[in-house]
């Protein structure tokens, strides 16, 4: 009952390791920025669901922009992350509509990473953006795609053309699986009753059907360290006041 | 000094004793300044001041650990240094070598470590148990590859891989196995899925213009294009244009002409329903506005295909695909006259005017032909499509059924490249001309993602993956080459229903699974669907186009399905159509909107029930067996596995109950669309 909860300390421990680890494959003194911005914003590329040690599907793109929010093109930037997290480039100029893309590939530790685009601005100080991904190791990654199949359509309120989410058409709203202020108050046996014998087990909703004949433990014991790992704000294990004694 | 040392017996032998007690002394010290001694002294200290403490060091055996697993050649020693792998107590604990070992379907003492993480299972010491120092040859695997060596004995797809799943689709869909064979262990290849055209009729179809412009960028005209950059000069390109289209011949019995161009004003919103009501967008994309590529890919992109085709090519296609291509996925629409040219001036206006607007070609001269011809030759382009009069080569492209253990003595690195079989392989997909301009791989587009999809998969084709015994391994599914038989069967091929729908284990999964068809459903709601499909799922946007069967056709198929596609256990007559008692009917009722909730995915009551994800159950009554209705409440995965309804664990009362409600569920309005 302890181990994913456990497992969800280290993830708080690798954002932290994010200020010891930095690691700078590229010199960034090569290039000699020819403009300087005074703040970042994330274009697109954070908060995705990747895999332990794998490329993330999609770049991180980050804009420099000037005191008026006018994308500045030229200004350098440069990231930084935990132990193990790669970019491809680590920095660079940005391109003629002020944004600079780069591939990341997260660290071999499942958890939640926060990278760190920075860039200087006039007076020689440094603006930050911090964004985060998340890494799925072997077991969130099975929960992940059991999500996919069984959960999304109703506990995922967004639409795409693809898969038009059934949330709103349930009279009791489901919660969302990021939704930690609900979701990290419920324990794993919670968790456990509720997938396997639907919400009347925990006095809900019955519009929450049981899936315990169509799951097995290993299943439901993925969805939930799938479920522990993505929970915003993070999921802070019961176990980790027995590791701090 | 010599006299000093050795100058009286006495001394002499003082001496060589002395000698020979530290050498005697070399053995132990090196044992006792090891590494992994000095790994286990640091695990000791840093778990001396944590709660379980004393559960931590029971666990902890010293000395050198081994794990041995003759079945699979393993002799590993990483347990030495790596001892806290199965504390679950250590999940905070990120330093190495103690972090515990992720949670993963396999037990360590049964499998070791090097057949996942390769490296050097014997060695005791970090630098030669994970890289390649001295004579070895396997470093270990970066985690960012790790996927692979799951493939190494599950040869299909895996739930929790999804880059290796991505890169063995990627190594089908873009071709790369049809000029690079890769045995499988189980005695086949690899087979391409992506089906590329004859080029022996190209003449037909399409421009020596748009040839040219095709093979200079195939990217420029169809973003979605899986064809790859030969990166051709422009004579070159000139000449295999040449070549092709006098190399073409014309299609026997294709003497489609066009009938008198009847312009009539083209009605633009008829055409676009047309295209939407044929549900061409479930297999064709287009590019939109914003630059996403919307739609199936089934079939070739659509966004510019009127810089592509000829008309009377186009016509004659949509009149019957089969006509120019056997095997084409396409389904023969049975499409009028009118809706043929309807469509194909809709298609034909779909074009990008600078795609062809500097490719000025003249006429061809008979070197630029034969140089074409050499080219294609040298190139290999029979590889993937056949071409009258050339053969497709044989092992056009090195071999890759072992690449995953290529030691790295025989690969030729770039300056500046790190030396290792994953770094190579990932550069050579990423642009394998920059390894030398003469070589003839073309340059492909792939998302990094995807660059590193397909290194994991040729890091799966490993010597062990090939020499697993097989008891240890777990094949793919097995391909089926099932074939309907009789009238039906030809009439199923010519509307490519394998395209969308699987029977027996052979065809698509864009739509649903027909094996049990003949069980599931009622005749007449057969015949109907077939007639004028009407979609039960509301919030899909692929669904089931209309071929304009003929009413003989149509009970062809029916009498097929309703004969052949029934499941043994299922009997249809077990429960009756009708007549069940009210109070059967009302407390299914409540069942269905209390015990069950059933209104969260389904629609019974149009006023009340908003459910999406099921079909839409309000003439379930007229669709459905009710025999088939128990069998699947009961257990819908036994009819349809990996169906999404959950299993409720029902008892029969409450199944026939709810059977006995959905069988009411018969809508007047479906008696009036039938007319």
């Amino acid at each position: 009952m302890t181990r994913p909860s456990l497992a969800l300390f280290a993830i708080g421990l690798i954002v932290v390791m994010g200020s010891v680890g930095c690691k700078k494959s590229t010199s960034p003194s090569t290039l000699k920025p020819t403009a300087l911005a005074v703040a970042l914003v994330e274009s697109s590329g954070g908060k995705q669901i990747g895999a332990t040690g794998a490329v993330l599907s999609q770049p991180i793109v980050v804009q420099a922009n000037d005191e008026q929010g006018n994308a500045v093109p030229g200004a350098l930037v440069e990231l930084s992350g935990p132990a193990g997290v790669s970019f491809d480039p680590s920095a660079g100029l940005t391109d003629s509509s002020g944004q600079f893309t780069t591939n990341v590939a997260l660290g071999g530790m499942a958890g939640r990473y926060q990278i760190t685009a920075t860039t200087l601005t006039k007076t020689q100080t440094k603006v930050e953006l911090k964004l985060e991904e998340i890494a799925l190791g072997y077991q969130a990654q099975v929960g992940h795609q059991l999500d996919e199949k069984y959960c999304v359509r109703c506990h995922d309120p967004e639409s795409t053309p693809e898969r038009v989410s059934n949330y709103d058409n349930l009279e009791t709203k489901p919660h969302a699986f990021t939704d930690g202020n609900t979701l990290n108050q419920m324990t794993d046996a919670d968790l456990t009753a509720i997938i396997g014998h639907g919400g009347p087990a925990l006095n809900k909703s019955a519009l929450m059907p049981p899936y315990g004949y169509t799951l097995n433990k290993t299943d439901m014991q993925a969805l939930i360290a799938y479920i522990r790992l993505v929970s915003d704000p993070l999921y802070q294990g019961s176990g980790m006041v027995y590791v701090q004694k | 000094m010599w006299r000093a040392l050795f100058g009286d017996p006495v001394r002499a032998f003082g001496v060589v004793s002395l000698l020979l007690l530290i050498s005697l002394a070399i053995a132990p010290a090196k044992n006792y300044f090891s590494e992994w001694r000095h790994y286990q002294n640091q695990y000791l200290s840093l778990i001396r001041s944590r709660g379980d403490a004393v559960t931590l060091q029971r666990h902890l055996q010293g000395g050198i650990q081994q794990i041995w697993l003759p079945d699979l050649g393993v002799v590993d020693r990483c347990t030495t240094c790596h001892v806290g792998l199965k504390e679950p107590s250590l999940a905070d604990v990120s330093t190495q070598p103690f972090r515990r070992h992720p949670v993963i379907p396999h037990k360590l003492d049964e499998f070791g470590c090097v057949v996942c993480h390769r490296g050097q299972g014997a060695a005791t010491t970090v630098e030669e148990a994970h890289r390649s120092t001295l004579a070895w040859e396997q470093p270990i695997l970066p985690a960012r590859y790790i996927e692979s060596s799951c493939g190494q004995c599950h040869r299909g797809a895996l739930a929790g891989t999804p880059q290796l799943n991505l890169g063995r689709t990627l190594l089908a869909r873009y071709g790369c196995v049809h000029c690079h064979t890769v045995k499988l262990p189980d005695g086949g290849t690899m087979r391409a899925t992506d089906d590329p055209p004859s080029l022996s009729h190209i003449a037909d179809m399409t421009t020596r213009e748009w040839i040219y412009a095709w093979l200079r960028d195939p990217q420029a005209y169809a973003v979605s294009a899986t064809m790859p950059n030969f990166r051709l000069s422009d004579p070159d390109t000139r000449d295999i244009s040449a070549f092709l289209i006098a190399n073409s011949t014309p299609m026997p019995g294709d003497t489609a002409s066009l009938p008198p161009a009847s312009k009539a004003p083209p009605d633009p919103t008829a055409a676009a329903s047309l295209y939407g009501e044929s549900f061409c967008a479930s297999c064709h994309a287009v590019q939109n506005a914003a630059g996403n590529v919307v739609g199936g890919d089934v079939g070739p992109e659509l966004t510019r295909v009127g810089n592509k085709v000829r008309p009377e090519w186009l016509q004659a296609w949509l009149r019957n695909p089969r006509g120019y291509d056997a095997e084409t996925a396409m389904p023969h629409y049975r499409l009028n006259d009118q809706q043929v040219t309807l469509l194909s001036d809709y298609l034909e206006g779909k074009t990008d005017s600078d795609l062809l607007a500097n490719v000025h070609l003249e006429s061809a001269t008979p070197e630029q032909i034969a140089h074409g011809k050499t080219l294609v030759a040298e190139y290999g382009c029979a590889a993937c499509h056949e071409i009258s009069g050339i053969k497709k080569p044989e092992n056009f492209a090195p071999e890759l059924t072992r690449i995953g253990s290529k030691p790295i003595t025989q690969l030729i690195f770039l300056p500046g490249m790190s030396h290792t079989l994953p770094d190579y392989i990932s550069a050579k997909i990423r642009e394998p001309r920059s390894f030398g301009t003469a070589l003839k791989m073309p340059q492909f587009s792939f998302a990094p993602a995807e660059v590193d999809a397909l290194t994991t998969a040729l890091l799966s084709l490993t010597d062990r993956s090939q020499s697993l015994p097989r008891a240890l391994t777990v094949p793919s599914p097995q391909s089926s080459s099932y074939e309907p038989a009789g009238k039906a069967g030809k009439l199923m091929a010519d509307l490519a229903c394998f395209s969308c729908h699987a029977i027996n284990g052979r065809g698509g999964d864009m739509a649903p699974d027909l094996t049990w068809e003949g069980s599931a459903v009622q005749r007449p709601w057969l015949q109907a669907f077939l007639k004028n499909p009407n979609t039960l799922r509301p919030a899909l946007i692929r669904r089931m186009p209309r071929f304009n069967l003929s009413d003989s056709d149509i009970n062809e198929l029916t009498d097929y399905i309703m004969t052949v596609y029934q499941k043994p256990d299922v009997d249809r007559d077990s429960m009756p159509a009708s007549g069940y008692p009210a109070t059967q009917v009302e407390q299914g009722k409540q069942l269905f909107y209390a015990k069950y909730a059933c209104q969260s995915c389904h629609i019974v009551d149009t006023k009340t029930d908003k459910g999406y994800i099921g079909p839409t159950l309000t003439q379930v009554g007229s669709r459905l067996n009710a025999a088939w209705i128990y069998n699947w409440l009961k257990n819908p995965q036994s009819l349809r596995p990996g169906a999404i309804e959950p299993n409720f664990n029902m008892s029969d009362d409450d199944a026939r109950a709810l059977t006995a409600f959905l069988m009411m569920q018969r809508n007047s309005g479906k008696q009036e669309a039938k007319k």
